[in-house]
Formats: structure tokens, sequence, C-alpha cells
């Protein structure tokens, strides 16, 4: 096989369940509006209000071009620096939605594991970012 | 039978599509809002996929195994690190486009603890991403949240390979 076609399958084989996932990242996301998420990053500081940041981060799929600007907001608000950045490394590192398609890869063992701990690293860069600025 | 596993696999989109559809015909405003995200998503997958799954066919006809054992597998130390973090940041795309070249890297030799690292590096830190990151929030955030996050994701490589060992391997996919 050339290296198009190898390519070629891979994709196909792809294809499916993630666009079974992105549709219903999109119906999430509409229900979960921006509004709503920035709300709930800038109601509580402290450990609570990173974990919270954690967790959101984790679980929602925004694109980097809609999540910075996000962010940006955040902070403009006056949301911690440690928060902002949790919320912003779970979201670009951990992918709750995406788990069936990594576990597809890596097998489940994997998966969990590697999402577990850049949970917690994402966790550890804020705290350290929250301690320097 | 090859179109019943089609259309099996594809039900759900295809009702959503429907859905979609109908929301378009009949003014329904939440679902065109669902399908303005759903576009736009589907926007990222065609302009970043195709690309990562073209490469990996090349990569995986043209590219010797040796060279990559050498440069990022396992006895290659330090200099790996440094290789594959070099690799990640020079990509584009989301965090899924990344698996099946950690499945081909994995093939090819690459060491575990660099795979995971070659994650990591590729969900925070590829250049396309740090420059958007300086734009929105700023040089000194974006530098520091890159040096907390290498050590971390060598770490975090160390770990996945202590606890998978060394003969894992990533799958295709299917």
């Amino acid at each position: 096989m050339t290296g198009l076609q190898i390519g070629w399958k891979m994709f196909l084989n792809m294809l499916p369940a993630l666009l079974t996932i992105l549709s219903i990242v999109s119906i999430l996301l509409y229900l979960v509006p921006q509004e709503s998420i920035v709300q709930l990053l800038g109601a509580k500081s402290g450990p609570v209000g990173v974990l919270i940041a954690g967790l959101v981060g984790a679980i929602a799929l925004i694109p980097p071009f809609i999540a910075f600007p996000l962010a940006g907001i955040l902070l403009s608000k006056g949301v911690g620096y440690s928060v902002v950045a949790v919320f912003v490394t779970t979201l670009i590192m951990v992918g709750f939605v995406t788990i069936p398609i990594e576990i597809r890869y890596f097998g489940k063992k994997a998966a969990l594991l590697r999402n577990s701990l850049s949970f917690v690293a994402a966790l550890i860069i804020g705290l350290l970012i929250g301690l320097v600025l | 039978m090859r179109y019943r596993k089609i259309l099996k696999q594809y039900f759900w989109l295809i009702l959503f599509l429907l859905f979609s559809a109908g929301s378009a015909v009949f003014n329904f405003l939440p679902g065109q809002k669902i399908l303005a995200n759903f576009n736009f998503f589907l926007f990222e997958l065609i302009t970043f996929l195709p690309l990562m799954f073209l490469l990996v066919g090349l990569f995986d006809v043209w590219v010797p195994k040796e060279s990559i054992e050498r440069h990022i597998g396992a006895e290659a130390g330090w200099q790996g690190f440094f290789w594959v973090v070099l690799l990640a940041m020079m990509q584009a795309g989301p965090l899924y486009g990344a698996f099946p070249v950690a499945y081909i890297l994995s093939r090819k030799g690459a060491s575990v603890r660099n795979i995971f690292v070659y994650l990591g590096v590729f969900s925070c830190l590829k250049i396309p991403l740090l420059t958007f990151e300086v734009n929105f929030l700023g040089l000194q955030f974006t530098l520091l949240r890159t040096l907390f996050s290498l050590p971390l994701f060598y770490l975090i490589g160390l770990l996945m390979e202590w606890q998978l060992g060394e003969n894992y391997k990533v799958s295709d996919g299917k």
C-alpha cells in the first residue's frame, strides 16, 4: 500500500466516531453558552475555583480560538491567574468527550491515566502560575 | 452488507443532519445555532485532519524505522526529549489529530515516554497555539505556562512508561 492509501484508510476509520462526538459537542456547546462558563468560573476563587475551572476545562471541548479570548475575558473580569491557567490547560490537554477515540488508539488504561495525570499537571501549572503572577 | 455497516456507523450523524435540515426549513433557531457550532468543528476537522493522516501515511512509507529509533527511541536520552518537543511544537490542529501520529511514531520505535511527551507538548505548546495565547493572555503568562509545563510533561512521560511498560504500543485506531 502507498502512503496515501494508508493515511486515507486511517482517516476513514476515525471519521464516523469523530463526527458523532463533534455533533454531540455542538449540542452541548449550545446548551451551555459562553456566558454561563464565564459566570461559573468567576463565581468562586481559591482552591474551589481552581478545581471547578479544571473540571469545566476537562469536560468542555472548546477550540483554542474561542477558548483564549474567553480566558482573556476572565482575566479582565478579575478572575485569578491560577483559575484561568488551569482552565486553559485542562481545556487543551484533557479531553473528556474524545476519550472514546483516545481509547481506540491507546487502550483504556493509557487513555484514562493520561487524562488523569494531565489533570493533575494542569492543577500544578495553575497553582505555580498563581504563585508567580 | 457493507452499506449496512456504513449506515450503522453514521446513524447518529444522519439523525443529526436531518434535525439540522428540519431546523433550517422550520426556522428553529436552537437547531441552527447547533449546526453553526458543528460547522465550526467540521471546518477544523477538514483543515487539519486529512493533512495529518497524509503525513502519517507518507511518514510510514518514507521514514526509516532506524532513524526514529535512534532519535526518539528508548536509547535516545535527553536528545530524544528535545527532538520530540521540537516535532510536536511545529504542528497544528486539535489533539485528536495527534493520535494517529502517536501511532506511527510508536510503530517506528519511539519510546513510550517520548510518545506521551509528544501528546503533552502537542496539546499545550504547539507554536500556532502559543502565538494565540500570547495575543490574548500575554507573553509572561504564556512563557510561565510553557516553563512549568515541560518538566511536568517529562514526568508524565516517565509515569506512563512506568505504568504501561517499555513494550507498550499505540494501536492504529481500528
